[in-house]
C-alpha cells in the first residue's frame, strides 16, 4: 500500500461561514495503481489531493483525519519535511501546465534544475537525462525541445514537459489534477497513453482527477465518485461501469450523450444543480436531486459502507 | 422548394485574416489566416455541428457569421441576400433574428444588471413595446428557458452556471431569431446541468422553429444536438455531412483521428475500438503547410497531398470530404 487515508475532513472558514469542502474522505492506493477521481465542479476533487499533497496554505483551513504514505503519517508533519517528499517521491501535473513552468527559462533548464534540487549530480548529467525524459514524453526531437521556453510550445507539449519534469524523481506516486482538461482530444490521447505508459515503466501509482466519465474508464483501475464532498460510490472501473450502484453515478453515466448508437430524442438530465457547501441538506446530499430519494433520505447521511464495491446510499444498503 | 430545403445563410470561399505584429517586432507583421476558404450552406431549422480542435478557427468563422467580425475575404448572404459588407446601420434589421450564445455566460452577462433587466435590454434595443409589454415577454422568457419569475431580480453571480447559461439564452431568442449561433454554450457546464442545457436548446428549437450552428468541443453534445457536422481543420471545413453518417464513418483521415480519440465510457474491459493516436502538432495558422494543410500529421499521406491540396469535393448530395484518399 503506498496510500492510504481515513476519514479525511477539510473545512474552510469563510465570511459565509464554514465551508466543509471535504467530510470524510477515505481510499487506498496499491503500487502502480491508477486511482480515478470523478465528480462535478466543486465536489472536492482538487482539495483533497491538494490535502494529501500537503498544499492547503489557507490559514483559514482546517485539515482533520489521517493520511499515511508509505506508512509514514503525512497529516502534521513538518512544512519542510512535506517538500521533500513532493520533490522526490510524489509528484504532481495540474490542468494549466504553466503553474509548474517558469516563463523565462527554457524547459531543458527547469527540468535540469529539478533534477539537480533533489539529486547530485553534474549538470551535464543532469541535460542528459532531460533529453531522455523529454524523449519518453514523445518529443519528436528532444534535444531541440531543450532550448524551448514554454510560450514556444503547443498546450500539449507544455503538459507534457511538466510530465517529464515530475517524472525525473522516478515518483512512487503521481497525482494528476484534470492534465487533460484543456487540451484537445486528439492530445488527451496521446497523454493518457503516456500515463498509461509511465505507470507500467515507472511502477508509479498514479490518482487522476478528471469530471471525464469517458478518460476515467479508458484509463483507471479503480474509480471513486464524488458528491458534495464526500465518496459516493468506489469500485473495480468494470464494477462501476457495468455496474453502476449510487443514484448520482447511474444519472450522470445516463446523462452523458452516446458517441455511436441511436440518439436518444432527450437525454436524461439530472434536475437541479449541486448543493451549496454552505447550506447542505440535513440528509443525503444528493437528495433534492435524486429520483429514487425516501424518506430516510431527508434525515441522515448514508454512509459508504465497506467492500470492494460500496455506495453511500440507503436503497443500496437496502437492496 | 420546401422550407427545409431553404438556404438561411450561406458562404462562399469566405476567408478571416488577423494581422498581428507590427512592422517594427521582431518577426515583423504577419497574417494568421484564422477562417480560410470556407463555403457552408446552412438551410432552415437544421443544427450545423462545428468540430475541430482549439484554434482551428470556429469561434471565428462564428462570429465572421453574424457579422461581429469584418470578412476578409469571400461572400456571406442571408436569405440569400448578400450582407458581406453591410454596414452596421443596414445590419440593424437583421440582428434581430440573427444571435450569438457564448461560452462563459458570465463574462457576456453584465454583472451589475439583475437578470430581468438582462433579458429585457434587447427588447428595449430593438423593439417599440411598451415597458409593460416588455415585462410580460421577459416573465414568457424565463419560462420559456426554465426560470422562475423572482429570479428577474436576481444579479447574474447569483445564479448557477447552468442558471446563468440560461439567461444568456433568454437573452439571444428575446428577438424571436431565426438564427442562433452557440459557441461552446455548455462547454463550461457540468456534466449534470450540460444535458439540461441540450435538452433546452433542443426544445427551444421545436417550438421557436430555430436554426442553430452549435460549437461544441465535447464532440459526443455535437453529435447529440447536430443534424449536420463540419469538421475544421486549420481554418477549413475537410469533412461535412449529416451527423450520424460522419460520426460513424468519417471519411477523411483528421476527422477519423479525432473521432477515434474521444474517450468514451466502455462497460467491457477492453473496448473494440480503434484509436488513432496523430504525431505531431496542430500547425499554426501564420504559416500554414503546403498542400493539404494536414499532411503533416496524416498517417497515409503521399508525396502528391505535400504538394497539391485537395479540394472540399461533394461525393454524394450533402457529403463533402477534401482529401485525395477519402474513405467513402
Ligand atoms: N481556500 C478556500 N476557501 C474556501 N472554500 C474553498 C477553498 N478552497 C476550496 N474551497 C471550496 O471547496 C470546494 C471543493 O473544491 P475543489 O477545488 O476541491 O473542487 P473540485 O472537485 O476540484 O472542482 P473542479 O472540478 O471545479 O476543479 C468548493 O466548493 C470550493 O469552493
Ligand atoms: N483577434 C485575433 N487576433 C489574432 N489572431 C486571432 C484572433 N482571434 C483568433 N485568432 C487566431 O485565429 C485562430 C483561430 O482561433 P479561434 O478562436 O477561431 O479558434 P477556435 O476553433 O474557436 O478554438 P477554441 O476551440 O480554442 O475556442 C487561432 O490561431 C487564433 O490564435
Ligand atoms: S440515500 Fe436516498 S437520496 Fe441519497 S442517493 Fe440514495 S436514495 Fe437517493
Ligand atoms: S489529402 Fe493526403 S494528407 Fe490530406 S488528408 Fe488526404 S491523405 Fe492525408
Ligand atoms: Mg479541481
Ligand atoms: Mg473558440
Amino acid at each position: 500500500m503506498i496510500l492510504s487515508v481515513r476519514d479525511l475532513k477539510v473545512s474552510f472558514r469563510t465570511n459565509d461561514g464554514l465551508v466543509r469542502a471535504i467530510d470524510g474522505v477515505s481510499f487506498d492506493l496499491d503500487e502502480s495503481e491508477i486511482l480515478g477521481v470523478v465528480g462535478e465542479s466543486g465536489s472536492g476533487k482538487t482539495v483533497s489531493l491538494l490535502a494529501v499533497m500537503g498544499l492547503i496554505t489557507d490559514p483559514n483551513a482546517t485539515i482533520e483525519g489521517s493520511i499515511r504514505y508509505k506508512g509514514r503519517e503525512l497529516v502534521g508533519l513538518p512544512a519542510r519535511e512535506l517538500r521533500r517528499l513532493r520533490g522526490n517521491e510524489i509528484a504532481m501535473i495540474f490542468q494549466d501546465p504553466m503553474t509548474a513552468l517558469t516563463p523565462v527559462y527554457t524547459i531543458g533548464w527547469q527540468i535540469a534544475e529539478q533534477i539537480r534540487a533533489h539529486r547530485r549530480v553534474s549538470k551535464a548529467k543532469a541535460m542528459e537525462r532531460v533529453e531522455e525524459l523529454l524523449a519518453e514524453v514523445n518529443f519528436p526531437n528532444p534535444h531541440e525541445a531543450m532550448s524551448r521556453y514554454p510560450h514556444q510550445l503547443s498546450g500539449g507539449m507544455r503538459q507534457r514537459a511538466v510530465i517529464a519534469m515530475a517524472l525525473s524523481c522516478n515518483p512512487a506516486l503521481l497525482v494528476a489534477d484534470e492534465p487533460t482538461t484543456a487540451l484537445d482530444v486528439t492530445v488527451q490521447a496521446g497523454i493518457l497513453d503516456l500515463v498509461r505508459k509511465l505507470r507500467a515503466t515507472h511502477k508509479s501509482a498514479v490518482v487522476f482527477i478528471t469530471h471525464d466519465m469517458g478518460v476515467v474508464s479508458e484509463l483507471a483501475d479503480r474509480v471513486m465518485v464524488m458528491y458534495a464532498g464526500r465518496v459516493v460510490e468506489r469500485g473495480s472501473r468494470t464494477e462501476l461501469f457495468s455496474d453502476p450502484r449510487h443514484p448520482y453515478t447511474r444519472a450522470l453515466l445516463g446523462s452523458i450523450p452516446p458517441l455511436t448508437g441511436e440518439k436518444p430524442r432527450r437525454l436524461p438530465a439530472i434536475p437541479g444543480s449541486p448543493p451549496s457547501l454552505l447550506r447542505l441538506p440535513k440528509g443525503c446530499a444528493f437528495g433534492p436531486r435524486c429520483p429514487v430519494r425516501y424518506e430516510p433520505c431527508e434525515t441522515e447521511k448514508p454512509a459508504l459502507g465497506a467492500g470492494s464495491h460500496p455506495a453511500a446510499c440507503f436503497r443500496v444498503a437496502q437492496a | 422548394m420546401t422550407d427545409t430545403d431553404r438556404p438561411i445563410l450561406e458562404t462562399r470561399a469566405l476567408a478571416k485574416r488577423f494581422s498581428i505584429g507590427t512592422r517594427f517586432s521582431a518577426e515583423g507583421r504577419r497574417t494568421v489566416h484564422a477562417v480560410d476558404n470556407v463555403s457552408l450552406t446552412v438551410r432552415h431549422g437544421e443544427t450545423v455541428g462545428l468540430v475541430g480542435e482549439s484554434g482551428c478557427g470556429k469561434s471565428t468563422l462564428a462570429r465572421c457569421l453574424v457579422r461581429l467580425y469584418d470578412i476578409s475575404d469571400g461572400k456571406l448572404f442571408f436569405e440569400g441576400d448578400d450582407i458581406t459588407s453591410k454596414s452596421l446601420s443596414e445590419l440593424r434589421p437583421l440582428r434581430r433574428r440573427l444571435q450569438m450564445v457564448f461560452q462563459d455566460p458570465s463574462a457576456s452577462l453584465n454583472p451589475r444588471r439583475r437578470a430581468g433587466d438582462l433579458v429585457a435590454e434587447p427588447l428595449r434595443i430593438h423593439t417599440k413595446l411598451s415597458s409593460a409589454e416588455i415585462n410580460k415577454r421577459v416573465a414568457e422568457l424565463f419560462d420559456l428557458v426554465g426560470l422562475l419569475p423572482d429570479h428577474v431580480v436576481r444579479f447574474p453571480h447569483e445564479f448557477s452556471g447552468g442558471q446563468r447559461q440560461r439567461v444568456g439564452i433568454a437573452r439571444a431568442i428575446a428577438l424571436n431569431p431565426d438564427l442562433v449561433v452557440l459557441d461552446e454554450p455548455v462547454s463550461a457546464l457540468d456534466v449534470s446541468v450540460q444535458a439540461q442545457i441540450v435538452n433546452l436548446l433542443a426544445d427551444l428549437q421545436e417550438k421557436l422553429k430555430l436554426t442553430y450552428i452549435f460549437i461544441a468541443h465535447d464532440l459526443s453534445v455535437v453529435r447529440q444536438v447536430s443534424t449536420r457536422i463540419a469538421v475544421m481543420y486549420l481554418g477549413s471545413i475537410v469533412e461535412e455531412g449529416p451527423a450520424e453518417e460522419v460520426f460513424a464513418k468519417p471519411a477523411h483521415p483528421y476527422s477519423q483521428a479525432l473521432i477515434s480519440a474521444v474517450p468514451v465510457v466502455e462497460t467491457t474491459p477492453s473496448g473494440t475500438r480503434k484509436r488513432i493516436i496523430l504525431t505531431g502538432d496542430v500547425p499554426s495558422p501564420l504559416k500554414p503547410p503546403s498542400g493539404c494543410r494536414f499532411h503533416p500529421r496524416c498517417p497515409i499521406a503521399v508525396d502528391r497531398c505535400r504538394t497539391e491540396r485537395p479540394e472540399l469535393k461533394e461525393y454524394r448530395p450533402g457529403r463533402r470530404v477534401a482529401c485525395h484518399f477519402p474513405t467513402l
